[in-house]
Order: C-alpha cells, then sequence, then structure tokens
C-alpha cells in the first residue's frame, strides 16, 4: 500500500516539500545543538527539562488518545466508528514517533542511548516508558496496516488482530500513566507530586487526540473524497466534551489541595504559573489563556447548538487543543522546577534555536502522519469507489 | 635494604590472599577457558575506608562567606569544575546559600541574627536512599556500599531524570563543552564532556589513596568526614555533644550530611 503515498495531486506535494524543508532547517540547527551541546537551549541547572519533554509530554498523551475511536467500535462494537478507527490509530503511530524523537532531541549524549537497553534499569520510570511507548508504537503498526490491508482487499480482517488492538486499548492509558509516574514519583518536586497527575494526564489526553482527530476528519472531508461522518465527528465530539470537563474538574481538584493545605513547597508552583512568583510571572498570561481556553471550549461543546454546527465544533476543538498543549507543553514541566528545590526562582523561555528543533520534530510527525492518512484516505476511496 | 624488604612482604601478602581466593575463583570460572582470568584490582593499603561514609559541618566554626570561599575554590580546583560565564550552564558540586534556602522546611522569621545571616554549605547529601540513583535509566549513577553516590560520566546518556529526581537541588549538567572554562586542569582528575551530569563525589577519589575530601581539609575542622557506624568515629563524637540538623529529613532520603547549628 506503500505506493499510494507517493502519488497524490500538486497540493499534495506542496505540502509535503513544505514539512520537508522545516525539517531539514530544524536538522541542521539540531547539528549545532548536537555540536555545541543543550546550552542552546534555554534549560539551565535549575530548569533542567524544558520544551522538548514537555512536547514529548502532551504528545503522548495524543498518542494515547487515538484509542478513543478504536475502544468503542471493538469493545462496545458502535460500528460507526469502524470507518474511522484507521484515523486514530495512524494518529497515534505519528504521535509516539514524535515522543520518541523529543527524548532523543533532549539527550545530552543521545549516541549512548542503547544504554537504556545495554543496562536495563526497572528501577527507573524512564525504563518502562521506553517500552510501553515502543510496543505502543509496534502495536498501532500492526493493527493499522493490517485492517486497512484486509479492507482494501475486501476480506475481513484476522481474528488475532482483533486480539492485538484490544490489547492496544489496555495499552493505550498505560503510556500516559507511566508518563505520569515521570514526574509524580519525585520526592522534592511539589508540583508534580499528586497522585491525580496520571488521571489528569489522562483526562487531558483523550481531550486533546480526539479534538484533533475531529479537526484531521474535518481537513479529510475538505481536501479528499472521503467523508468520516456526520455522526462520527458528532460521537467524537461527546467524548471530547466528557473529557475535558473531567481535566478541568481535577486541576480544581489539585488547585483545592494545594491552596486549602497551604503547603508552600506544593503552593509555589501553582503560583508561579497563575500570578507568578517572587516577581517573577512569564507563564502568567499563558496560564490563563489555557483556562480560558478550556472553558470556552465547554461552554461550546456542553450546548447541543454549538456542537452540532461543525464550524463551531472546529473552533471548540481548537481551543480544547489549544488549551490542553499549553497547560501540559508550556507550564506543566517548567512549572514543576519553578521555585528550584532552593526555592529560587530560574525562569524558563525557550530560545529560538530550541523552538526550531521541536517545529522540525513537529514537521516530522505530520510527514509521518500525512503518508499514512493518504494511504488510508486512498485506500476509503477506492473501497468505495469514488 | 630494609625499605625493599618490606615492600616485598606486602606484595607477598596481597599474592597470598590472591591465592586464597583462587579456589573461589575456580568454581565460578569452571566449564570456562581456565586461561581466561579476570584481572584483580589491587586495593591501595592506605585507603580509607567506612561502612557507611557521613559529613558533620560545624557551622560555629566559620562566621562568613570570605571562611568557606577556600573551601568551595579547594574542590573546584581538585575537580576540574568550569567556571562558566553563563549562570545557566554553572557546574556547582559545593556551594553556599542563606538558612532560608538551604532548609526551607525550618526557617521562621525569627530566626537568631547569627544564623539568618551565616552562609551554609551545600553539597550533595550522599542519601542512604538516593532519589537519583532509583531514577537513572541506565545505572550511570549509583550508591557504593559505603554509601558513597557516584557518577559514571562514561554511561550517563544526559537524560536529566536524576536532576529532576533529587530533592536538593544537587546536581549539574554540561550543557557545553566545560574544558575550555577550567583555568588549570588538574591532571589527576578527569574533566568531563558536554552532555553528562556531575556531582559531588565525597572526594571518593582522595579518600581511596589515604585522603579526606578536600573540602573538609581545607576548612579548618569546621568540616569533619567519616564513618557514622563507627561509635568511636569524630562524626560521632560530633553528634553526640551537638545538636544536628539534616535538609529535608522528612523527606525519608536519609542525608549523611549534618549542620551543627
Amino acid at each position: 500500500m506503500l505506493e499510494l503515498a507517493i502519488k497524490g495531486s500538486k497540493k499534495y506535494w506542496v505540502w509535503i516539500l513544505g514539512l520537508l524543508t522545516i525539517i531539514g532547517i530544524a536538522f541542521i540547527v539540531y547539528l549545532w545543538q548536537l555540536d555545541f551541546g543543550l546550552g542552546i537551549t534555554g534549560m539551565s541547572r535549575d530548569v533542567s527539562w524544558g520544551f522538548y519533554i514537555a512536547q514529548f509530554t502532551f504528545l503522548v498523551g495524543v498518542a494515547a488518545g487515538g484509542v478513543m475511536v478504536v475502544l468503542p467500535y471493538y469493545l462496545h462494537d458502535y460500528k460507526a466508528f469502524g470507518k474511522i478507527t484507521i484515523l486514530g490509530e495512524f494518529l497515534a503511530i505519528a504521535a509516539v514517533i514524535m515522543c520518541l524523537l523529543f527524548i532523543i532531541v533532549d539527550l545530552g549524549q543521545p549516541m549512548r542511548l542503547l544504554n537504556v537497553l545495554l543496562y536495563p534499569t526497572p528501577n527507573s520510570v524512564l525504563f518502562w516508558d521506553m517500552i510501553v511507548l515502543n510496543v505502543y508504537l509496534l502495536l498501532n503498526i500492526i493493527v493499522g496496516w493490517n485492517v486497512l490491508e484486509a479492507e482494501r482487499n475486501n476480506v475481513h480482517y484476522p481474528v488475532w488482530i482483533k486480539a492485538l488492538a484490544i490489547f492496544s486499548i489496555i495499552w493505550a492509558p498505560a503510556i500516559h500513566t507511566v508518563t505520569a509516574y515521570l514526574y509524580c514519583g519525585l520526592p522534592g518536586r511539589g508540583f508534580w507530586l499528586t497522585a491525580i497527575l496520571a488521571p489528569r494526564f489522562l483526562a487531558s489526553a483523550f481531550a486533546a487526540g480526539p479534538a484533533l482527530l475531529i479537526l484531521l476528519a474535518l481537513i479529510i472531508r475538505r481536501t479528499t473524497k472521503f467523508d468520516p461522518g456526520k455522526e462520527q465527528i458528532q460521537s467524537l465530539a461527546k467524548i471530547v466534551t466528557y473529557a475535558i470537563i473531567i481535566n478541568v474538574f481535577f486541576f480544581l481538584c489539585e488547585v483545592f489541595v494545594v491552596f486549602y493545605s497551604r503547603i508552600p513547597s506544593h503552593m509555589s508552583h501553582l503560583q508561579y504559573l497563575f500570578f507568578g512568583f517572587h516577581g517573577h510571572g512569564a507563564l502568567v498570561p499563558w496560564m490563563w489563556l489555557s483556562i480560558t481556553l478550556m472553558v470556552t471550549a465547554i461552554v461550546l461543546l456542553v450546548i447541543p447548538a454549538t456542537r452540532k454546527n461543525e464550524t463551531v465544533l472546529a473552533g471548540a476543538c481548537v481551543c480544547v487543543f489549544a488549551g490542553t498543549w499549553i497547560d501540559k507543553g508550556l507550564g506543566m514541566i517548567s512549572g514543576g522546577f519553578v521555585p528550584n528545590p532552593l526555592h529560587h526562582v530560574t525562569e524558563y523561555i525557550p530560545t529560538v534555536p530550541e523552538v526550531v528543533i521541536a517545529l522540525g520534530v513537529w514537521a516530522a510527525g505530520f510527514f509521518v502522519l500525512t503518508l499514512l492518512f493518504k494511504i488510508a484516505v486512498t485506500v476509503k476511496e477506492e473501497v468505495s469507489g469514488v | 635494604m630494609e625499605n625493599s624488604r618490606r615492600s616485598f612482604l606486602k606484595i607477598a601478602g596481597i599474592s597470598a590472599l590472591g591465592l586464597g581466593t583462587k579456589p573461589v575463583l575456580n568454581v565460578f570460572a569452571s566449564g570456562e577457558n581456565s586461561e581466561k582470568r579476570e584481572a584483580e584490582i589491587q586495593k591501595n593499603p592506605a585507603a580509607l575506608k567506612a561502612k557507611r561514609w557521613a559529613m558533620v559541618i560545624d557551622t560555629r566554626k566559620y562566621e562568613s562567606e570570605e571562611d568557606l570561599k577556600p573551601i568551595v575554590e579547594a574542590c573546584n580546583k581538585i575537580h576540574n569544575i568550569p567556571k562558566h560565564t553563563n549562570k545557566r550552564h554553572e557546574i556547582m558540586w559545593i556551594w553556599f546559600d542563606e538558612f532560608k534556602y538551604v532548609f526551607t522546611n525550618q526557617e521562621h522569621e525569627f530566626v537568631d541574627d547569627r544564623v539568618k545571616h551565616l552562609p551554609f554549605l551545600v553539597l550533595c547529601n550522599h542519601c542512604e536512599k538516593p532519589a537519583c540513583v532509583r531514577a537513572c535509566p541506565t545505572k550511570a549513577t549509583f550508591k557504593r556500599d559505603d554509601g558513597i553516590v557516584l557518577m559514571d560520566f562514561h554511561r550517563c546518556i544526559g537524560c536529566r531524570f536524576c536532576m529532576a529526581a533529587c530533592p536538593y537541588g544537587s546536581r549539574s549538567f554540561n550543557f557545553r563543552d566545560p574544558r575550555p572554562f577550567i583555568k588549570e586542569e588538574n591532571k589527576e582528575f578527569p574533566t568531563r564532556m558536554k552532555g553528562v551530569v556531575e556531582k559531588c563525589n565525597l572526594c571518593a577519589e582522595r579518600l581511596a589513596v589515604g585522603k579526606m575530601p578536600a573540602c573538609a581539609e581545607a576548612s579548618n575542622g569546621a568540616i569533619v568526614v567519616g564513618d557514622i557506624y563507627d561509635s568511636e568515629s569524630e562524626v560521632r563524637k560530633l553528634l553526640k555533644n551537638n545538636y544536628a540538623i539534616r535538609r529535608k529529613p522528612e523527606l525519608g532520603a536519609g542525608p549523611a550530611i549534618y549542620y551543627i547549628v
């Protein structure tokens, strides 16, 4: 089926070349980072993880979110989603690839990456994260590819594929839970040291992933002859609605515990993010923007009339995606490091090269996503004979 | 003559020890090619040993930053610690800070004037249960049997999980090549490369040859290092006769650095 990815319209090739250009530029900047070291980023002794790890965290969520179309189809036999499970699986593949790339660009000594396998260390959550992410990638490649191929050949997919699909449904929450465990088990970081972190991650994942899927479905309907379907989009919209409400609720639970207990080492990070701390508040406008976006999205999604209007729905999905991205992709990681363990404030602002490299990884992800979606959509077009 | 006889006896003694362990090694080597035997590492007889190393800092024995600077300087020089111009790239093994930052959980408005304005030394706590060792995905950072938490600079992949895990902010990362920023290189200790984490090693390299840690040596008696499980050791005597505090004891990491205030 791979050949389907190299037959496309002029627009398709312009898009592909655009992505490749960004990847190329970012790769050159990455070579500079490789030569100089991570000093070209805004990270410091105090804020030792930054934009890369934050993007990684957010994208693990997007990858896990893909399960929200797979689960209703395989577990509840919700037939309507049968048409679009492939989009969820292929989105998960692209997202996990971005995750792995973000980990690699964040390493100080990437050529020693295999040390994680050569000296396996089950104590380390990073070891488990490496396992769950790679297995999830593999599961989605196998299931997605086989189901699509079966559809193309007009046969039913083999039984063992269904078994793997159900396995991947269990696996999806695992990848984001383990990713949350990277942070929430660390003794000295009050911001992350909360049992609600993994549930919060999952809720925002199940909002952001399906929101992106809705946007992608709308784009596919516009640019190709394949229609992912009105019912499908509305069902996804309901999933996004509940997930984003639960996400905000979990966040408020955290806010209550932190500010009612008034334990300084837990409070100071939220103070820094939302009100500024000792005169430092680079992220304050961003965090309030995030809250505004999520609340706006909830209002638009809860009211049936606005949710059913696909233009408004698209706007709401942009709000969900942007709001959860700011929350996790900007605030979640650097917020945990400010103030530092000695309660000093060192602020973190990503540098231009850092953002360019991150954009390059996003472009690589969208490159993979475009190829996969192109294949999937062409098969759908062939099968329906349009 | 006397001298060579003594060194002969020394070597003979060590050889006898080696022969004594041979049968044990043979058990493990059975079935293997007996020609291929692992090299044995000869321990320096002068090495200082402890069941568990600990440090007591007697903060009554110094008054100002000026008293602490030579201590920090001694460590920096011996361990080839670069002096970066960009604060973000800073490498620190031992440094000092105010009471309210070092003891974030014990600070209050009415702390007496001496303590309030006194600088406190900060370094790796060589924890009993080090969070950094638990987090490291490659065992590049590890705890020795004698309690010293060490780094293998050659195995570290630079993921900085240990830095996030350390509740004391004791670790530094080489954001760039440190070598151009080392004023005078000490050839007896390795320099590091970009992309790896480093921290205080309690002068494991000095203890191995019978020397006390550089900070203790430069401290005029304000810093004492010794075996906390040896009731006759100086650290134990100090702890027996003085009330000492540790940083963030509520986390249960079991820091091995004690401060007499």
